[in-house]
């Protein structure tokens, strides 16, 4: 634990990154203009997908250590605009790890996320939600108190300015944004399916929560959501409507990033699929190619003996 | 004792539910009876034309001092209650040395209207001293300014760094009020602070009758509970409640927690010196011996026992922490209980007025034992405390 610090990266270490990066994914290699000219504004350098879309988060090369433990290994992708890319891999693979550092409650050891072709390291994690990322937890988080409308109000003041002042003196804007938040939370609650808007979250069923977790996070009006196993503990008739559930968002334009491990959703909903063990990225493609990678049946399923 | 209870929260819940089905302006009517009646406690005519001579004993009447110097106490010590209530009851912030800023705000007024201070006995700074009213918005932007200093670099840590910080915070203004020569002449203090203006028929409004700032105080507090009630019902207040129940997920759901934090922290600080200003107009005298670290504490014990996060809750608590010592000084009276007894020839004295922080204490712990949540609390903030308990209960 004490030999490896967690920030500190040394030369030795560096020049690895630096080899990998000689051989990129010829995906990125594309639509990357030559030298920029001087004296004038950088365009953003996103890379496109075969299909013409940009890309809208790029994961480039990251490194996340804990102490002597390595999280996220060199980790490479790219997330492109209206897919639904999901990210899967065994228990303790780094799945959550790589939600944090997007949503910046990590920041990475090495390597760097870009969101939209602009760092997201050094942000604060509100402004990173602002930016237009936003996330439902694992375990759910709540705020267990506040009525189900509270909970995605909270979310959908995300974009509004009213402060003390305005609040105090209930000017002009306090109305306003106020109206808005409130209609808008009917809204995405009906959404989502619930009814009980003005019940306190705990008290709601476990279903209704992951969904309101939802909501909530959509209330920010992200570009990018990011679910975390958001059919954990759900009946095949709840997985299948939040499967639907999770079509419609991604038809208003939203781009999706689901952690997942019920295979049937993910092979089901999911465009791509990045697949991730110990910390590395294992395999990248469809649904069918994923599933036909021998590296991918070996990580869920173990090596038979006789082969390793 | 759990009949007793269900009992009375039937009684409470039937209550509740009957105020909810009375019209509007029902509720309005009788809201102002109340308030009529709060403005008309400390007037001894009141209870006269109630029927009830002060020659007798009136059980809620303090006999041994001055009912009105007792309820601007109470009024100021309510004030403090709800500055607090924001920091600690609505935003989760364990803020240990609140007196500090009501410290600050009365040294402001102090230093700026009285010509005693050596601002204009020895530097000239200023011409002549400010009045009372020029004063006091400075006192709260001075109090507020504290908090926000305070705050920037604290509210930033979690949990038991705030409530340490803060601690020295008032033991620092205390000790340099104490020591410091320079303006705020030592221990000797600072006196003939200027009173608030108004005069009628001639003579100041505001002298040494404690009833003029009673009824001040009052007024400030019911503009206040209107002012804080809009604050906790927008996008403020619910921020507030979202990073008292999880700071983390707030966060990341786009609340700006630390803007949010340093904001209930400066208007707590504000308010607590609006709360010193109104004090030291009327004590016109302050030196350090008022800031003593019990206070601090007191007026934390005022929000917890009055029910942390609910306004009326605060106001209860700011209420009853100054009241009830105070009348118990006089429940010697009322009972007819005796000063002194002799045992074994030696007197020993069990006056109620000497003991009666001795029985405030037990007043204070009976209650945390059966209502931890507070007499008034928040629905909100009761439950969250439930939780807590039942998962230290079930995990670890």
């Amino acid at each position: 634990m004490s030999e490896t610090s967690p920030e500190p990266q040394d030369a030795s270490e560096r020049d690895v990154t630096s080899e990998r990066d000689a051989a990129p994914d010829a995906r990125t290699m594309v639509g990357v203009p030559p030298e920029p000219p001087t004296g004038t504004f950088t365009p953003l350098q996103t890379p496109v997908d075969p299909a013409g879309r940009r890309a809208l988060l790029e994961v480039d090369n990251v490194t996340l250590r804990f102490g002597g433990v390595v999280a996220l290994d060199q980790v490479n992708f790219n997330l492109y605009e209206g897919e639904i890319l999901g990210l899967i891999g065994p228990n303790g693979a780094g799945k959550t790890t790589c939600f944090n550092a997007m949503t910046g409650v990590y920041t990475p050891t090495s390597g760097e996320i870009r969101f939209q072709g602009q760092k997201l390291s050094g942000r604060t994690r509100h402004k990173i939600t602002k930016l237009g990322i936003a996330r439902t937890f694992q375990n759910i988080r709540l705020f267990p108190e506040m009525t189900a409308m509270e909970n995605v109000m909270v979310g959908a003041d995300t974009h509004h300015k009213t402060s003390v002042p305005s609040a105090l003196l209930r000017l002009p804007r306090y109305w306003q944004e106020e109206r808005s938040a409130r209609e808008r939370s009917h809204e995405l609650l009906d959404f989502v399916g619930i009814r009980r808007h003005d019940e306190a979250a705990r008290n709601l069923s476990y279903g209704e929560q992951r969904r309101l977790e939802i909501a909530r996070a959509l209330a920010t009006s992200p570009t990018l959501l990011c679910l975390d196993e958001p059919a954990a503990g759900f009946n095949p008739a709840e997985k299948d409507s939040l499967l639907q559930l999770i079509r419609d968002i991604r038809d208003t334009g939203v781009t999706v990033l689901l952690i997942e491990h019920d295979m049937r959703l993910v092979m089901g909903v999911t465009d791509r699929i990045v697949v991730l063990e110990f910390g590395k990225k294992i395999a990248e493609g469809s649904p069918a190619e994923v599933r036909d990678n021998p590296k991918v049946i070996a990580a869920y399923l173990g090596v038979p003996a006789d082969a390793a | 004792m759990t009949d007793l209870r269900t009992r009375w929260r039937d009684f409470r819940h039937g209550m509740s539910q009957r105020w909810d089905r009375q019209p509007k302006a029902t509720k309005i009517g009788l809201i102002l009876v109340f308030v009529v009646f709060l403005y008309a406690l400390p007037e001894k005519g009141f209870y006269e034309y109630l029927g009830l001579p002060l020659g007798e004993y009136i059980p809620l009447y303090t006999t041994r001092n001055d009912m009105a110097t007792v309820l601007f106490q109470c009024g100021y010590y309510i004030l403090l209650a709800l500055g607090l209530n924001i920091v600690v009851g609505y935003a989760g912030l364990l803020d240990l040395g609140f007196f500090g800023f009501f410290a600050v705000g009365a040294y402001t007024v102090a230093t700026l209207t009285s010509p005693t201070s050596k601002i204009f006995t020895e530097y000239n700074w200023l011409d002549s001293p400010w009045p009372w009213l020029v004063a006091l918005p400075l006192a709260i932007a001075l109090s507020l300014l504290a908090g926000v200093i305070l705050g920037w670099p604290v509210l930033r840590l979690r949990g038991d760094y705030l409530a340490i910080v803060t601690l020295g915070f008032a033991e620092m203004i205390r000790i340099v009020a104490q020591q410091n020569d320079w303006i705020f002449n030592g221990d000797r203090g600072i006196s003939q602070i200027a009173h608030p203006p108004g005069s009628s028929g001639g003579k100041p409004i505001f002298a040494f009758d404690a009833k003029p700032y009673y009824w001040l105080v009052l007024t400030v507090i019911i503009a206040m509970v209107f002012l804080i009630r809009n604050l906790v019902r927008s996008r403020v207040g619910r921020a507030w409640v979202a990073i008292r129940e999880d700071e983390d997920a707030a966060e990341l759901m786009g609340v700006p927690t630390y803007k949010f934090k340093l904001w209930a922290f400066a208007m707590g600080a504000g308010i607590g010196g609006f709360s010193g200003a109104l004090w030291a107009g009327q004590a016109n005298f302050v030196n350090s011996s008022t800031f003593r670290l019990e206070q601090s504490i007191l007026v934390l014990a005022a929000v917890l026992l009055g029910g942390a996060g609910n306004i009326f809750g605060a106001i209860l608590g700011g209420f009853l922490v100054i009241y009830v010592p105070e009348w118990l000084r006089s429940v010697g009276d009322v009972f007819g209980l005796p000063e002194q007894v002799r045992i074994a020839g030696e007197p020993y004295d069990v006056s109620a007025t000497n003991l009666r922080y001795l029985f405030f204490g037990i007043i204070l712990i009976v209650i945390m034992i059966f209502r931890p949540q507070g007499l008034w609390p928040n629905r909100r903030r009761a439950a969250e405390l439930k939780d807590r308990e039942k998962e230290a209960m079930v995990g670890v």
